[in-house]
């Protein structure tokens, strides 16, 4: 469970939110520049509240002069463009995240080797980004962020990359990994088509706030 | 008309670039240049050049990729004028270099006293080669590492540090291989810079065989004891490693691109 209570000056108005995720999906939509990417970085660390508190699990992340930060939070992230290290292999930018935990290299590429078979795209392993699809970038990402078994999962706007044709294919695999997940999981969206394919909790923020 | 006059200018200005060049090819036979490049205050020459370049080298990358990373990301007061005092030396003549290294560092200098109580002598030693060379080497390899850090998104180590892994290792495993490059092709031009360094050497370190006295001060001393043979030698190792070091930074700069 994420419990967020914070407040951040962006240009030109203020993050002020309050609001809490529990385990499972939880939609987070609104309109472009709503402060939604904020609202997730925060979660994850890169960017630091003005105010209020950030508790994951009862652990307490940002309050006061505490902020955890994004290496010591084991809140995972899949970016927009999903920021796949384009000078590693495919079961390297998986691994990126056990090799950081210090797991032994063989069970780093076992375990990434699993999941990347878990996602049907385990021919892919020694493949550099460059040479992906953007479905199979998807994947990779999704893929890199829970190999390390996560508390959290953000996800901003991961369907928002692909092309129409792709799209509908990939959100349906990413709602299947994500059901088998028992971590709060915070998906960004502004695509009424995501919103009625994940039948999921919703929280809407516009200019900052929330509401309905 | 105009095409042709252009096509002249450029051909005498290229012309005059190259054929002083080539004429210190055409100076010695092959056998000659052999001999004379194996020969005692060529080799002492070359060594002094290859020990003193690889000891500053290591300096500019030691303390000149943490202010290069300070100044491409920092947030700090005084940015803009540490962004300026950077490129102070490649416009600081190198004598006046040499001289204020002098200055600071030499028997009389500003750090004198403190070196005295630590039995350290500076000027006219091979250290004092090395720190010339830092001096005036140090910017190009900041500027290009500042350009390269600069130029890299930062979503690479924002997703390096939600995987857990900390600074440090981010900066060694994601940041330094994605601006290799950059960092490796301002490496190249401060080590040629350092290694043709002559007028700071000659002022702060002096021309001591052996001791303090690199290739470019070997073909200067050459030129003086008229043993021009040497210097030519000297100087056509040089400007082979010139052309080498302008071949493998345009690759780079490609790279980098």
């Amino acid at each position: 469970m994420i419990e967020l209570a914070i407040r951040k000056q962006l240009r030109t108005f203020e993050l002020d939110v309050d609001v809490t995720f529990e385990r499972g999906v939880t939609l987070l939509t609104g309109p472009s520049g709503a402060g939604k990417t904020t609202l997730l970085r925060t979660i994850a660390g890169l960017v630091r509240p003005d105010a209020g508190r950030v508790v994951l699990d009862g652990r307490v992340l940002d309050e006061g002069r505490t902020h955890v930060a994004p290496y010591r939070r084991e809140v995972a992230y899949v970016f927009q463009d999903y920021a796949l290290f384009p000078h590693l292999s495919v079961l390297d930018n998986v691994a990126f995240g056990l090799a950081a935990r210090g797991v032994a290299r063989s069970a780093q590429h076992g375990t990434a080797g699993a999941w990347l078979e878990r996602l049907g795209i385990g021919a892919l392993a020694r493949a550099r980004p460059h040479a992906l699809s953007g479905g199979e970038r998807q994947r990779v990402a999704l893929a890199r962020a829970l190999a390390w078994t996560p508390r959290a999962l953000m996800l901003d706007e991961p369907f928002a990359a692909l092309d129409p044709t792709t799209r509908a294919r990939v959100r349906a695999e990413v709602r299947e990994t994500l059901a088998t997940l028992d971590v709060p999981v915070v998906l960004v969206t502004h695509d009424a088509q995501d919103t009625a394919a994940f039948d999921a909790p919703q929280v809407h923020l516009e200019r900052g706030r929330t509401g309905p | 008309m105009l095409r042709l006059l252009i096509a002249l200018a450029s051909a005498l200005l290229l012309a005059f670039i190259v054929v002083p060049l080539a004429a210190l090819y055409l100076h010695l036979d092959p056998r000659r240049f052999l001999a004379l490049i194996v020969s005692p205050p060529a080799l002492d020459a070359l060594r002094i050049s290859l020990v003193t370049t690889a000891a500053s080298l290591l300096l500019t990358l030691l303390f000149g990729t943490p202010l290069a990373y300070a100044l491409a990301r920092g947030k700090f007061p005084g940015r803009t004028l540490a962004d300026a005092v950077v490129d102070l030396p490649i416009v600081v003549p190198p004598a006046v270099a040499g001289l204020a290294l002098l200055f600071v560092f030499g028997t009389t200098g500003l750090f004198a006293p403190a070196l005295a109580v630590l039995h350290v002598r500076l000027a006219f030693t091979t250290a004092a080669v090395v720190l010339a060379q830092l001096f005036v080497g140090a910017p190009f390899y900041i500027r290009s590492a500042r350009a390269g850090f600069g130029a890299l998104e930062r979503v690479y180590e924002d997703a390096a540090a939600t995987l857990g892994s900390g600074p440090l290792r981010t900066f060694f495993l994601v940041t330094v291989p994605l601006t290799l490059p950059a960092l490796a092709g301002g490496a190249v031009l401060a080590w040629a810079r350092a290694l043709g360094e002559f007028g700071a050497t000659i002022m702060f370190a002096g021309n001591l065989a052996g001791v303090t006295q690199t290739m470019p001060l070997a073909v200067y001393l050459g030129l003086s004891d008229g043993d021009l043979d040497l210097a030519a030698a000297l100087a056509i190792v040089l400007v082979s490693v010139a052309l080498i070091v302008v071949v493998a930074s345009r690759l780079l700069e490609r790279r980098a691109a």
